[in-house]
């Protein structure tokens, strides 16, 4: 056979198996390697909410998805160039997502009766029953091999087993010209400490999954992806979590206010605590709540005692801190809440992706109760948006709710890492340190350009006040007066809309009038971005306009509009945005594409409806 | 410093609870203990925050001249800890009703004893929830005909002081809302206490549960029905002071003194700063028929509190660590140039 090395612009890799295969760190240090070789990418965890769900069957099923390119990485990819699957049920859970040029790679000792038997197969032949078996079949005896390889080492079985996640790391560098010194590397690091025994079979499997996949003879073509051509710099990779906990630490440094984070665990936002909980040098303060109220509690609280307060969710979570919300608003206290949304409603799918969490972050509380909303639309974006999230709070004395996805936060892609220096002070309206004689200090009274309120601090002497959740006047004082609550009302929702004044224009991403204008918001930006693209090199009219900030809107926002024939707007829900829209710029007509499955968008069915859209 | 006075803790509000509430009494103690408390510890006024929940007694925070947060139902045990841990030079006092803190923030209050975070509990115990108007609460004695229980309740009441003791409360103290020395006693004893401190007080609602207390408060069956401890003195109480407790090794044991042997010699010595729980758990679970209703400081120990530890690791990992800005923790751990 004709040994071919071929140069591709990009390519999907997707490593699946059982839960407690190691597929996520198989593929994340797959990604890792990869970006440190200078490719664009861009991953997506697909795993089961049981930490180890049963054993071999379909819903045990754990996946991690990698994209690596040469340029314009914008998404992880619709379907894959290799299909990792280390058993049936893998094999049964993914073989959709697969090219029709696509590579199968699979652990041929794990297709036995049982396994094919626990996946739910009815035939003998998985492939043909999956429609798969034209496309390029690698079956490999995995562990088979790890076992040969360890035979030396004197390992239990189980041990062994625990390599198996190397040796297809090892086929999946041959095949992709991977070089192996950063796995090595990563092997050093991670058991110098505790295991350091296990580095060295560690290594031996993974150099003989590479030297496998060299001679079987099986592996028809090999691939290289060149480097990007990236803007010069430092870069490192960041996943959505990380990010907004480091933007919310930056935040900290430009307010020069201590971090202060009351949080309770709860998939997929729980990293984000774990992730503050480890920079204590940085000042920052987490509790682990003993419940969700709790965490927004103690964050208000501290917020009231001068804090940069931070309480981070997802949707249930956000259920139960909807009367604390309404609190925090009622007192006008900055305050950012993180919601990591997830399938819903209720328990809904933990671990899956989902933007259903917007109707509830708009309307989700008793009474008139406006509260700010950011999106972030990366992972690596999630840092900006946090970071304008705490800016928006802390400057405007009012909660503030940043939405990120599960889609976002568990995903990563290489960042190219900011100065702080190019961030803005942020400066909250503090009063004065001493009052005059006769002074009095009133804590609702308002600026009157941009209707926020002056903080004081509990231990500055002589603005001691009372703040609460029963309605008061500019003074504090308790107040059912009828013309007095409608005109708190009315500043509140006043307050939230001139923060317009200060958030970005929105951007339109092609022509700034034409036919169709395709409207996003949130982590959908790169599958939109990336279907646009394809649309306007196929010489289409279409433009893309996307939201990062919710309420208030961007002030262009009509005007934007106005300059297209038709708008659709597309999300992951069944239609919250544009039911927002229409509330708010009737005027426009706007179509929709809607998916509710858990799962992002397909760039492939963007293009179809955006086409349809035309 | 100038010394505070009451006055300096009275704020201009009109304080509007009943003719006759209980909770007057509680107000009126605390505004009198702070004064104190400020200066056994150089305290400026500015330095205390009050904060409470929903329902009659949560209105403290208006009638005080101090920074406060009156929240919401149920919560105001963890809007406390977190202006403990966001800043612990201040110092907090919470009110809170015996639905606020044990029905609905039932567990914030377990979990802020369990973490003994250093903030003061006033729980204001009239067995009734009262701006609801008249539905029996947690603390209800069983069989408690109300508004939501016409034909009585059939779920016991908690007892606080066992709740508190239970998730190993490092401060509980009693008392009634008539006995306004010795609240200010447990006041400045709780000020002092580094830790949780949680004071219960039984509260007499006029309108809708008068006399709950009535066996305790009546000054004909206060002392018989009522013992006062206080740190150091023999467990004696009555009229004629002619009664104490003694334990058998199993349990406590009301005694006369002079008669079936017992001398005062053998009267135990309230000790409220022991360690050991068992006494204190039984002198908390006290009650009539058989036992008088413990009042005053029944338990102070001494313990690592939450927002120091949370201070010191703070601290402690500031000094350790390599990284001290934004700048350095982005560029820690692996990463890469372009060139």
């Amino acid at each position: 056979m004709q040994h071919k090395v071929i140069d591709t612009k990009d390519v999907v890799i997707r490593f699946a198996g059982d839960s407690g295969d190691g597929m996520q760190l198989t593929g994340s240090l797959f990604a890792d390697m990869s970006a440190i070789y200078g490719n664009e990418l861009s991953t997506f965890p697909d795993y089961p909410a049981e930490i180890r769900a049963p054993h071999g069957t379909v819903s045990g099923v754990s996946g991690f998805q990698v994209h690596i390119g040469s340029a314009d990485v914008n998404t992880p990819g619709d379907f894959c160039d290799l299909l990792v699957a280390m058993n049936p049920a893998a094999l049964k859970a993914n073989a959709k997502w697969c090219k029709p040029t696509a590579m199968i790679l699979v652990d041929g000792d794990a297709f036995d009766e049982a396994g094919m038997k626990k996946a739910g197969f009815k035939t003998e032949d998985p492939f043909t029953e999956l429609h798969v078996e034209d496309r390029t079949l690698l079956v490999a005896s995995i562990t088979s091999l790890t076992e040969e390889s360890l035979k030396d080492f004197g390992m239990d079985s189980k041990a062994v087993h625990k390599c198996k996640n190397m040796f297809t790391l090892g086929m999946a560098c041959y095949i992709y010209s991977r070089p192996l010194e950063y796995i090595y590397q990563y092997l050093e690091r991670k058991f110098s400490k505790k295991h350091p025994e296990m580095i060295e079979p560690n290594k031996k499997v993974l150099n003989d999954g590479f030297n496998y996949a060299a001679n079987v003879q099986a592996i028809p073509n090999t691939y290289t992806v060149a480097p990007a051509k990236l803007k010069k710099g430092t870069y490192r990779n960041m996943t959505g979590n990380q990010a907004t906990a480091w933007g919310l630490l930056a935040a900290s440094e430009k307010s020069s206010l201590p971090l202060f984070c009351g949080s309770y665990p709860i998939t997929p936002a729980t990293a984000i605590l774990e992730e503050l909980a480890i920079h204590k040098s940085l000042g920052a303060k987490t509790l682990q709540a003993e419940d969700e109220i709790a965490g927004i509690c103690t964050a208000i609280g501290a917020a009231f005692a001068g804090n940069l307060a931070v309480t981070t969710t997802s949707g249930p979570g956000l259920s139960l801190k909807s009367e604390a919300l309404g609190l925090a608003v009622m007192a006008e206290l900055p305050l950012v809440v993180v919601d990591v949304q997830r399938g819903g409603p209720s328990t809904g799918l933990p671990t899956k992706t989902e933007q259903t969490d917007l109707g509830q972050a708009l309307y989700g509380r008793n009474g008139e109760c406006p509260i700010p909303i950011v999106a972030a639309h990366s992972p690596a974006n999630c840092f900006d948006a946090a970071f304008n999230a705490a800016k928006i709070a802390l400057e405007h004395m009012t909660p503030v709710i940043l939405l990120s996805e599960g889609f976002l936060g568990n995903g990563s892609e290489p960042w190219r890492i900011p100065s702080m220096a190019d961030y803005p002070e942020i400066k909250p309206p503090f009063v004065d340190g001493v009052l005059s004689e006769g002074e009095r200090y009133y804590p609702f009274q308002r600026d009157p350009e941009t209707f926020v309120r002056r903080w004081a601090l509990p231990g500055q002497k002589g603005f001691e006040h009372r703040v609460g959740g029963l309605e008061k006047t500019h003074e504090g004082v308790l107040s059912t007066d009828p013309a007095n609550h409608a005109m708190m009302v009315a500043e509140r929702a006043a307050k939230v809309q001139k923060i317009a004044d200060f958030i970005p224009a929105l951007d339109v991403d092609g022509p700034a009038s034409g036919k169709l204008l395709v409207v996003g918001w949130g982590g959908t930006y790169g599958h939109i971005l990336s279907a646009v693209h394809e649309l306007r090199e196929a010489g289409k009219d279409v433009s893309f306009a996307h939201f990062d900030y919710i309420l208030p809107l961007p002030k262009n926002t009509a005007e934007v509009f106005s300059h297209f024939e038709k708008v659709i707007v597309c999300e992951l829900n069944s239609g919250q945005f544009v039911n927002y829209l229409r509330g708010v710029y009737p005027q426009f007509d706007y179509l929709q594409f809607n998916k509710v499955q858990g799962q992002p968008f397909l760039v492939s069915e963007l293009v179809s409806a955006i086409n349809e859209a035309l | 410093m100038a010394y505070l006075t009451f006055k300096d803790f009275k704020s201009d509000q009109e304080v509007r609870w009943c003719p006759g509430c209980g909770d007057h009494a509680v107000l009126a103690a605390l505004q009198r203990a702070l004064p104190k408390v400020s200066q056994a510890l150089n305290y400026e006024k500015e330095r205390y925050v009050v904060v409470s929940g929903i329902g009659c007694s949560s209105r403290l925070p208006y009638y005080m001249d101090t920074y406060g947060f009156h929240s919401i139902h149920g919560r105001a045990t963890a809007i406390s800890t977190g202006i403990k841990v966001a800043n612990p030079t201040l110092t907090v006092w919470q009110a809170c009703g015996d639905g606020d803190a044990l029905a609905i923030g039932g567990n914030h209050f377990i979990h802020a004893i369990r973490r003994n975070i250093d903030i003061n509990i006033m729980l204001f115990n009239n067995q009734i929830y009262g701006l609801t108007k008249g539905q029996y609460s947690p603390t209800s004695k069983f069989g408690a005909i109300t508004k939501t229980s016409p034909y009585g309740t059939v779920e016991h009441p908690f007892n606080p002081g066992s709740l508190v003791l239970g998730a190993k409360g490092t401060f509980f103290a009693r008392s009634l809302d008539v006995e306004l020395k010795l609240n200010e006693e447990i006041m400045t004893a709780a000020a002092l206490h580094d830790g949780c401190s949680v004071m219960e007080f039984l509260t007499n609602c006029v309108i809708f549960n008068d006399g709950a207390h009535k066996s305790l408060s009546d000054p004909a069956l206060r002392a018989d029905n009522t013992i006062v401890l206080r740190q150091g003195e023999k467990m004696i109480f009555g009229k004629n002071k002619d009664k104490g407790l003694v334990y058998d090794g199993k349990k406590l044991r009301v005694v006369r003194i002079g008669e079936g042997g017992f001398t005062e010699e053998d009267i135990l010595v309230h000790d409220a700063h022991k360690d050991n729980i068992s006494i204190h758990m039984a002198l908390a679970d006290m009650k009539g028929p058989d036992y008088p209703v413990a009042l005053g400081v029944i338990r102070d120990v001494k313990d690592i509190t939450y927002d120091d530890g949370v201070r010191d690791q703070v601290k402690d990992v500031m000094v350790k660590s390599k990284i001290h800005s934004m700048d350095e923790l982005l560029h820690s751990g692996s990463t890469w140039e372009v060139e």
